[in-house]
């Protein structure tokens, strides 16, 4: 048992934290929810790409490094202490990239995963429906056959990036007389398509972050499926465990953000009625950072995911709200003078609701990793 | 970076959880509690031919040279199955403690010792047990015995005794202290575990309404957090132990603290009425887990630690 960093390892970090230094941009980008900072973040992602920087996990021939699984967290980790702008890719290079690695045709990871590296091709995702939250399988947007593909008819909604993105990817009923899981196709569209029409959603901060995406037999053609019609469902679950996973919370972001939290206490003085929220915010970091590594040294034998998805993800959901609301307690009466840490804590708070509920989560922990029974639902 | 147990001492685990098993721990806590120490003690001289008092005691003087990772792992085990007496004293604390004469009897099992190191541990476990009971003030390690009758715990296996100032052996290496403080963080973690698992198995079991109580999401819940606080909590033991920084090894505490009490209470309440008698064995691991909660430093001298203001 270890916590040893190779050779390679560490002079991959020792890179990427000089690269940081020098490129990170000062003063922060403006929000990517917002048209000038989306763009802004789509040109920072071009910045990464040209330093192979912007998909390290990736194989070399789609603009990656075939970096490791331990090299991606450690390169997280620098980029989250570097204060590194957001990833506006993110759904897109932890999302869908994982599904097409897996499901996906050579043609179809040629086509798409360049463009999407170098943040010229920015996805949004496509999941929630009106009527299908947590019971994403009750979903009603349906694709009907035409020559050459489908025509995709319905409304996804809480479309995060939808607003600004330029294609989006999601499920859709194709066999009319399926029920629940079954007869689902995962399809990749153009947002700019005849027949989409985008509504942006401004969120709490009252920037557009996700939208609501409607759409009218928009063509998509069969180029744009990810595995069988009708298999979606097996399909987007690679996705799903990942988003819940590895992917797209880091360990590096709270280590970051409470490395922050514990300047700012000593900053004013050490409150003595802080320090057990600020230490069990530094503990709750150093403990998701360590479940990592054991998850990277399972999954690097042959171990999978599973219902550890969960765990992970009720984790840190709440080690983030509570971290910032530390913070903003801290910081007393000036807590609500907006700035990094209201950005941080409304941000935080949509954790525990994204990628499937807090309650959700329980729910698959009990059953799957606990055992206990099931309820009608 | 391999961040798991090795092939070894997941074995060594395993035949210590075989020998456990069989051991009928809960009869022998409650033996112990009453002064009853034989059904522990032959406990202790299984153990002992398992190799677990030689761990951390070094080759030349008869032991097996372990590492804190070895300690952590084993005493996740013991804890699981509550097993009494002073094992983090002995078998974590006193191998850098004791005398180089007495390491040999301490790697085989023949001599038991207990540690205590007022103010965070200001008594020494199962003193009357023990035949070197060390003492660490101001540095130095002491050797000295106990000091009348023992005070009673909230767990009545924790037999602790009073100690008074002794002669002086020389200076007590810091890690000594950090060693006991990971044993009982594992041992916390263990005891969370099998908290867990007795209150899924009680929660598949238990009908009311008609149903398992464990299909209601209000008790599903209550699990999942546990299975949540654990999970994460058994890393940071680990980490510790690789690392053996003093911010690691309180962080290891606090969240082992904090996730088996949370699973102390949680199986407290799942299983209701039942679980608050004295003849259920549950009370035992609860009042075990809550002692230890505050043994070696409780949570808030541990989380200050955390945030640099303290040493050990």
């Amino acid at each position: 048992m270890d916590l040893d960093i190779d050779e390679a390892s560490a002079a991959f970090r020792d890179e990427v934290r000089a690269w940081l230094a020098e490129h990170v941009p000062r003063p922060a980008l403006p929000s990517m929810d917002t048209a000038v900072g989306f763009q802004a973040h789509r040109e920072w992602e071009a910045t990464l790409a040209d330093a192979r920087l912007s998909v390290v996990s990736w194989p070399r021939e789609y603009g990656g490094r075939d970096a490791s699984l331990l090299q991606w967290l450690l390169f997280e980790e620098e980029y989250y202490a570097a204060g590194a702008p957001g990833r506006v890719g993110q759904n897109g290079i932890f999302m869908l990239a994982p599904t097409l690695f897996a499901h996906g045709t050579p043609e179809q990871r040629e086509r798409i995963l360049p463009p999407m590296a170098r943040g010229e091709q920015v996805w949004a995702q496509a999941w929630s429906e009106p009527e299908a939250g947590s019971d994403l399988a009750a979903l009603r947007s349906r694709a009907v056959r035409t020559d050459g593909g489908w025509l995709a008819s319905g409304a996804k909604t809480w479309s995060s990036r939808a607003a600004f993105a330029d294609r989006a990817f999601g499920l859709f009923r194709t066999d009319p007389e399926s029920r629940r899981h079954r007869g689902l196709t995962y399809l990749m569209l153009d947002l700019r398509a005849e027949g989409v029409t985008v509504r942006p959603i401004p969120q709490l901060d009252g920037e557009p972050g996700f939208a609501e995406i409607f759409l009218d037999n928009v063509f998509v053609p069969d180029a744009d499926v990810i595995g069988e019609a009708g298999e979606g469902w097996r399909v987007a679950m690679t996705t799903a465990n990942n988003e819940r996973g590895l992917s797209l919370r880091s360990p590096g972001r709270f280590l970051a953000a409470a490395d922050r939290l514990a300047a700012l206490w000593r900053e004013r003085g050490e409150p003595a009625q802080f320090t057990d929220r600020v230490a069990d915010a530094w503990i709750g970091a150093r403990a998701y950072q360590l479940y990592t590594y054991a998850t990277v040294t399972r999954l690097a034998e042959g171990g999978g995911l599973g219902p550890e998805s969960s765990v992970n993800k009720l984790f840190w959901s709440h080690l983030d709200v509570a971290l910032h609301e530390t913070a903003l307690d801290l910081l007393g009466p000036e807590g609500e003078l907006t700035g990094p840490w209201t950005d941080g804590y409304l941000f935080s708070l949509a954790g525990p609701i994204y990628g499937g509920t807090d309650q959700i989560q329980r729910n698959t922990i009990a059953e799957r990793l606990l055992g206990l029974p099931r309820e009608a639902r | 970076m391999r961040f798991a147990p090795t092939a070894e001492q997941r074995q060594f685990a395993a035949s210590l959880h075989d020998l456990l098993a069989g051991a009928d721990t809960p009869a022998t806590v409650r033996a112990w509690g009453d002064g009853r120490h034989e059904p522990g003690l032959k406990i202790w001289r299984d153990l002992a031919d398992l190799g677990l008092p030689a761990l951390l005691v070094p080759e030349r003087d008869g032991g097996l040279g372990g590492s804190a990772t070895d300690l952590v792992v084993a005493f996740e085990v013991l804890g699981y199955h509550a097993v009494p007496g002073p094992l983090a004293e002995s078998v974590a604390v006193a191998p850098s403690l004791a005398p180089r004469e007495s390491l040999p009897a301490l790697a085989s099992g023949e001599l038991l010792a207990t540690v205590a190191q007022p103010p965070l541990v200001p008594y020494a476990l199962d003193a009357d047990v023990a035949g070197l009971v060390l003492r660490v003030h101001d540095g130095a390690v002491e050797r000295t015995g106990a000091d009348g009758e023992p005070v009673r715990s909230l767990d009545a296996a924790r037999r602790l005794f009073p100690v008074r100032a002794g002669e002086v052996l020389g200076t007590a290496p810091a890690e000594a202290f950090e060693l006991g403080v990971l044993a009982v963080s594992a041992q916390l973690t263990g005891a969370g575990r099998w908290l867990l698992g007795q209150a899924s198995a009680y929660a598949k079991q238990r009908e009311q309404y008609g149903r398992a109580i464990g299909s209601f999401q209000a008790v599903k819940h209550l699990l999942a957090d546990v299975a949540t606080r654990l999970e994460l909590a058994r890393p940071l033991a680990h980490g510790a132990a690789v690392t053996m920084t003093a911010r690691d090894v309180s962080a290891a505490k606090v969240a082992a603290g904090e996730a088996a009490y949370l699973a102390a209470r949680t199986a407290l309440q799942v299983h209701g009425a039942i679980g608050y008698t004295a003849e259920h064995d549950l009370g035992l691991w609860l009042t075990r887990v809550r002692a230890l909660t505050g043994a070696w430093g409780g949570a808030a001298w541990h989380r200050a630690r955390v945030l640099g203001g303290r040493d050990g």
